[in-house]
């Protein structure tokens, strides 16, 4: 046999041959799969099957729940609730946009200018995960009260003319209005925008700056042209992380908020548990669901990063 | 070059996020500041006086450590089951190409992308229609359901990066499997794995919409803060808001300490 002759296998391996049990080993994924799948299967996928029957059924608490197949509740609680829907979207939107606005700045200082200062700052970025956020939000009440020094500064400096014309706030009030709704939301997700940029930011080769700097690119066009596409993982991550929970709270609507500024989420949350309308309720978290998942598919088309799912 | 205009121009970035810093701390100075107040009424919202009187007596308060102790518990164990299933899944994921991979991705994914009381309300709808008794058990059930995910997308991450030739490496060396897995795989997705760990007991800890659905009459802190802002706010609870605030940010700097010896230590 000459060499040429050989089949053209890779080169002998080195060491002792492996004995691979075929069968077992294919099962391998599946045994580590299954107590978690079990477990997504139970309490996840089991529970939206059975709030879907829930969601077209009717009755009453005292005779007992029965599915007719209403599916008139879905119109009906979409009608009623529609001003709530809007109200969510909105705010949630809001405080995405702020969250993007406040939280980029901060990302790009700990990943690029901070320095020994870096671990420091991630320390105060992520330690609020730790502090009871009910807690902090409360503080807002403290931060945001009727003639403190907060609501006396804005309004010292005209931003609560521009908020009230925009009808975000009413006279001299912060409490009670659109705006604390907004800035409790903006507060309490950003941990969740700045984390995943920082990440993506971090992964920048800084390399690639000087380059775009070396072909005499100003720092704004290094920015827009360089480092912020590269960020767009990291934006976009953020702003799911961001919007998604805030569509469906009603802890900053409820805390910081009034009657007028009502998000869905507190409307779910009392037909489910003071009203006990459960079908209402159901098919109101299954619109709720079906509008964020649907914004959310165009949106991660749209930013053209499908490898994030 | 040396207006105060271009001064600000240059380092706008630095002061935009340490505005946005302050914006993030702003609230734990209050907590802390008004930790020390002495209130006239039922709520701790404006300042009277300085008192130290909430902190020598912090569980003065009927039912607060209890909850807090309850929460603490539910945290651990929804911790440690998420944890374990969660890296499992994230190794089945990561080192082996099977059928069903992109189903079950995406059945992994779907909980973090949807909103925290689609999730609440159908586990509710479900353990109503079984009848099942709300308390400690749907809570630690809700919990370890919602930190699986975050657990198996920290672990991936990690294992993701790591270099398999490391484990051959073992493997030529004459290692087990089992000696492979715990003296090479485990040590470098340590750190994956613990930051899943931590992310989890952080999220559970703190988790206030999945619990107030599927808690029944069971009272957990973030439960007994939400009913305290209705009926009046004990000055201790600022106290412990301090405490987890000062305690978080000394584990995460020990955490980080530690990380950086062992990088410094590794050679190259």
């Amino acid at each position: 046999m000459t060499a040429t002759a050989a089949p053209p296998q890779a080169p002998a391996p080195a060491g002792p041959p492996v004995h691979k049990p075929a069968v077992r080993k294919r099962l391998v994924p599946y045994w580590l799969l299954l107590p978690g799948i079990l477990w997504l299967l139970v309490f996840f996928v089991l529970p939206m099957i059975y709030q879907a029957s829930t969601s077209v059924q009717t009755g009453s608490l005292e005779e007992g729940f029965e599915v007719t197949w209403h599916f008139r509740t879905y119109w009906d609680a979409f009608t009623e609730y529609l001003p709530q829907f809007l109200r969510s979207l909105l705010y949630a939107g809001t405080a995405t946009a702020l969250c993007l606005l406040l939280g980029y700045p901060l990302a790009y200082l700990i990943a690029f200018k901070a320095g020994r200062w870096r671990n420091l700052l991630l320390v105060l970025v992520i330690a609020p995960f730790f502090t009871s956020f009910l807690i902090r939000t409360l503080a807002w009440k403290t931060i945001l009260a009727d003639g403190g020094p907060v609501v006396a500064g804005l309004n010292a400096v005209g931003f609560l003319d521009v908020t009230s014309w925009l009808g975000m706030t009413e006279g001299e009030r912060v409490l009670a209005t659109p705006l604390a709704v907004v800035c409790g939301l903006t507060y309490n997700f950003l941990p969740f925008m700045i984390l995943p940029l920082y990440s993506s930011l971090e992964r920048i080769d800084t390399r690639l700056h000087e380059a775009a700097g070396d072909l005499y690119a100003r720092p704004v066009t290094v920015f827009r042209k360089v480092t912020f596409p590269l960020s767009m993982p990291g934006v976009v991550s953020g702003t799911l992380l961001t919007f998604i929970p805030a569509s469906g709270d009603y802890v900053n609507a409820e805390l910081l908020g009034s009657t007028d500024t009502r998000m869905i989420g507190s409307v779910i949350q009392s037909q489910y548990l003071r009203i006990l309308d459960y079908p209402t309720a159901a098919a109101l978290s299954f619109i709720l669901m079906a509008t964020v998942l649907i914004m959310v598919t165009i949106y991660i088309r749209r930013a053209g990063t499908e490898d994030l799912v | 070059m040396r207006t105060p205009l271009a001064w600000l121009r240059r380092n706008l970035v630095v002061i935009a996020g340490l505005g946005t810093l302050a914006y993030m701390i702003l609230p734990n100075v209050v907590v802390t500041v008004f930790s020390f107040n002495n209130p006239s009424g039922r709520f701790n919202y404006a300042w009277q006086e300085f008192s130290l009187d909430a902190w020598k007596d912090p569980c003065g308060v009927a039912d607060m450590c209890g909850s807090l102790g309850l929460s603490l518990q539910i945290a651990l164990w929804s911790t440690l089951v998420a944890t374990a299933l969660g890296t499992a899944m994230a190794f089945a994921l990561v080192r082996y190409r099977f059928r069903a991979r992109g189903a079950v991705n995406s059945l992994i994914f779907l909980p973090m992308a949807m909103p925290e009381i689609v999730m609440a309300a159908s586990l509710l709808a479900l353990f109503l229609n079984m009848g099942i008794q709300l308390g400690f058990w749907t809570i630690l059930i809700a919990h370890i359901m919602f930190c699986l995910s975050f657990v198996v997308a920290a672990v991936k991450a990690r294992v993701l990066s790591m270099d398999p030739r490391l484990e051959e490496a073992a493997r030529d060396l004459y290692a087990g499997p089992v000696q492979t897995f715990l003296r090479v795989t485990l040590p470098i997705a340590a750190p994956g794995i613990a930051a899943g760990a931590l992310l989890s007991f952080a999220l559970s800890f703190d988790d206030f919409i999945i619990t107030n659905f599927n808690s029944g009459n069971t009272v957990t802190f973030p439960m007994f803060v939400w009913g305290s802002a209705q009926r009046g706010t004990p000055v201790q609870i600022n106290v412990i808001g301090t405490a987890m605030f000062v305690i978080a940010v000394l584990v995460v700097l020990a955490g980080q300490t530690v990380g950086n010896r062992r990088k410094k230590a590794q050679p190259k």
